[in-house]
């Protein structure tokens, strides 16, 4: 490699902070990005002069741009982590949590919570991530339990084993929403996939789930990469194959529908990222998590602002534009597996 | 010598289908012992019970005196290294980084590797000659040159035993001999104790100080390369006429095969 890897994940960090700024200011109100830094700086440093508190374009920043891009680079991090983990875990470049059912798994325990009005919370989580998180992780060791074949993965039973269980998912979720009566506008938005008329309460939703599952996915890398060379060479390099396994899938699974429970379903940004990381840093998944995190936040931060403004002032949903996106892609991947 | 492993008793197979019966023998510190016999007369399955992969139905393995469930998978990476038939290379890991795998079961939790670590990882790569090709990606290695980097990795988990699974089978000539006199040298020179799998009877006769052949998941017989290569036994083994003469060049046994008619 020729470049150092603190320096690539720097300098990807920098270009996503810039491109943050950048969509911040645009909108319905146009807002310069000295500005946005002015409004930004104001909140973070107590010391501030506080010059734009209580204006309107402080409001816009803070109180609506802010928490949506913030939540846009969450959820493209979380779920460029989670479909880049599966990649490795399945050894098969398909894998992602859209294509696997996953989201759509997630979708319904989050319908499933919104219907039945659950409000409890519990550590500081709420119902609606909690049932997510449950679904989506039931979904996982579904496709995983019935697509394992010996030590790899087959694409192909993969694919339709996801396509299967995500479709049953979806049917559920439909039907909820056709009883849903009062609640079926809230339900229709997590079957398309939008950041509109986000606040700060989804950030926090957010936070935990994203936080503690990267942090595992970053912390087991090195297992990760073992697990490249097979199980049972794993296993024979000291690797506790089994548990490394069911921690990682865990993670994965909390990472995608954490998204979901926030943003509904928005595909193939767990495909795109991590290929496109993979040909600028290798496969090792130290330096790729972090790297497919990082531009799959940017990813969805560029999406977002193409959504909100495209078609100006309706707006589109974001889930439209990376399969729009991320579709031909899987169909490249497709194209290029069946060669080999 | 210290005995390595000891194995007594064991059987094992797979959905209760036995492929191993009743298997005893030591395998001593410092000893190459060849493991001989006709394809699925349990010889990978061996290692695979000796590396806790596959658990066993009957019997007992002891690593240094211990019993091998007692230890952890990565107390076991410390002391047994494996050398497969083959390794999957559907990624684009350059040659020091697959190395540097084998240096796993030595580190903790939340440590990267260390200067040392790379040290260990790179004098392996230096005894196996595989230097030269360090930051090449490992799919783009030739096999002999793939073997050899693996080699290093086994090396690199400091192991005291090393098992090898069929090492050189999809090999040509000149790399089996270059691996299996590259596995005798580093054999004498760290006193590891290698048990080998192999179908290639010469190449064991050649290289091992004791062979044991296994029939149909048991061991027919066991003893110096001289005592287990005769007309007589594989004849029963392998049910083929061969002569054996001496090798010019070692004096070890090795086997000429009789044409038919």
């Amino acid at each position: 490699m020729t470049m150092k890897r603190p320096l690539i994940l720097a300098l990807t960090a920098v270009i996503l902070f810039f491109a943050c700024v950048f969509s911040m200011g645009v909108g319905a109100v146009y807002i310069p990005a000295g500005t946005v830094l002015q409004v930004l700086a104001d909140h973070l440093w107590p010391g501030g002069t506080l010059e734009t508190a209580k204006t309107a374009t402080d409001t816009i920043v803070w109180e609506i741009r802010l928490p949506r891009t913030l939540l846009a680079v969450l959820v493209g991090a979380a779920l460029a982590s989670s479909g880049g983990v599966m990649q490795g875990f399945f050894q098969n470049p398909m894998a992602d949590p859209y294509i696997m059912g996953i989201s759509a798994g997630a979708a319904l325990g989050a319908t499933v919570a919104v219907t039945l009005d659950l409000q409890f919370w519990m550590l500081g989580l709420n119902a609606v991530s909690i049932a997510a998180f449950l679904c989506g992780l039931a979904v996982t060791m579904v496709v995983y339990a019935f697509s394992r074949r010996g030590g790899r993965v087959a694409s192909t039973t993969l694919l339709l084993t996801g396509i299967a269980i995500g479709a049953m998912a979806t049917s559920f979720t439909s039907y909820m929403l056709v009883m849903g009566g009062e609640n079926q506008r809230q339900l229709l938005f997590w079957l398309m996939g939008s950041l509109s008329a986000r606040r700060w309460d989804h950030v926090w939703m957010l936070v935990p789930y994203a936080a503690v599952g990267l942090a595992v996915v970053l912390v087991y890398a090195r297992e990760l990469n073992v697990l490249l060379l097979g199980d049972e060479q794993a296993s024979q390099l000291g690797v506790h194959v089994e548990r490394v396994k069911l921690i990682l899938l865990t993670a994965a699974a909390c990472l995608a529908a954490a998204a979901v429970s926030v943003s509904g379903i928005i595909g193939f940004v767990g495909l795109l990222a991590p290929h496109m990381v993979r040909l600028i840093v290798g496969p090792d998944y130290r330096i790729l998590t972090p790297m497919a995190a990082l531009a799959g936040a940017l990813l969805l931060v560029l999406a977002d602002l193409v959504a909100r403004t495209a078609m100006a002032p309706a707006e589109m949903p974001i889930g439209i534009l990376t399969t729009l996106l991320g579709a031909p892609f899987f169909l490249y991947l497709l194209h290029r597996q069946r060669r080999t | 010598m210290e005995t390595a492993i000891r194995v007594e008793k064991l059987s094992c197979g797979y959905d209760r289908r036995p492929v191993l019966e009743d298997l005893s023998f030591d395998l001593r510190q410092g000893e190459m012992l060849g493991v001989i016999g006709p394809n699925g007369s349990g010889k990978s399955t061996l290692i695979r019970a000796l590396t806790r992969i596959l658990p066993l139905s009957r019997g007992r393995i002891t690593l240094y005196g211990m019993p091998l469930q007692d230890y952890t998978v990565r107390e076991i990476a410390r002391e047994v290294a494996v050398i497969p038939q083959q390794t999957p290379v559907t990624f684009a890991f350059s040659s020091l980084d697959v190395v540097m795998m084998g240096r796993t079961p030595h580190l903790r939790r939340f440590r990267r590797e260390g200067p040392e670590d790379r040290e260990i990882a790179l004098e392996a790569m230096r005894r196996t000659d595989c230097l030269a090709f360090r930051d090449r990606p490992i799919h783009e290695l030739s096999g002999g040159e793939r073997q050899r980097v693996i080699i290093a990795r086994a090396l690199a988990q400091q192991p005291s035993i090393l098992l090898l699974d069929e090492p050189t089978s999809f090999l040509d000539l000149n790399h089996q001999v270059e691996i299996f006199d590259l596995l005798r040298h580093v054999c004498a020179r760290d006193g590891l104790a290698v048990l080998c799998v192999s179908h290639d009877l010469n190449l064991s006769s050649e290289y091992c100080h004791r062979l044991m052949m296994l029939k149909e998941g048991r061991i027919y017989t066991d003893g110096t390369p001289e005592d287990i290569l005769t007309r007589g036994h594989i004849k029963a083994v392998f049910e083929t006429d061969v002569t054996v003469i001496k090798s010019p060049y070692s004096g070890s046994p090795q086997i000429i095969l009789k044409p038919g008619d």
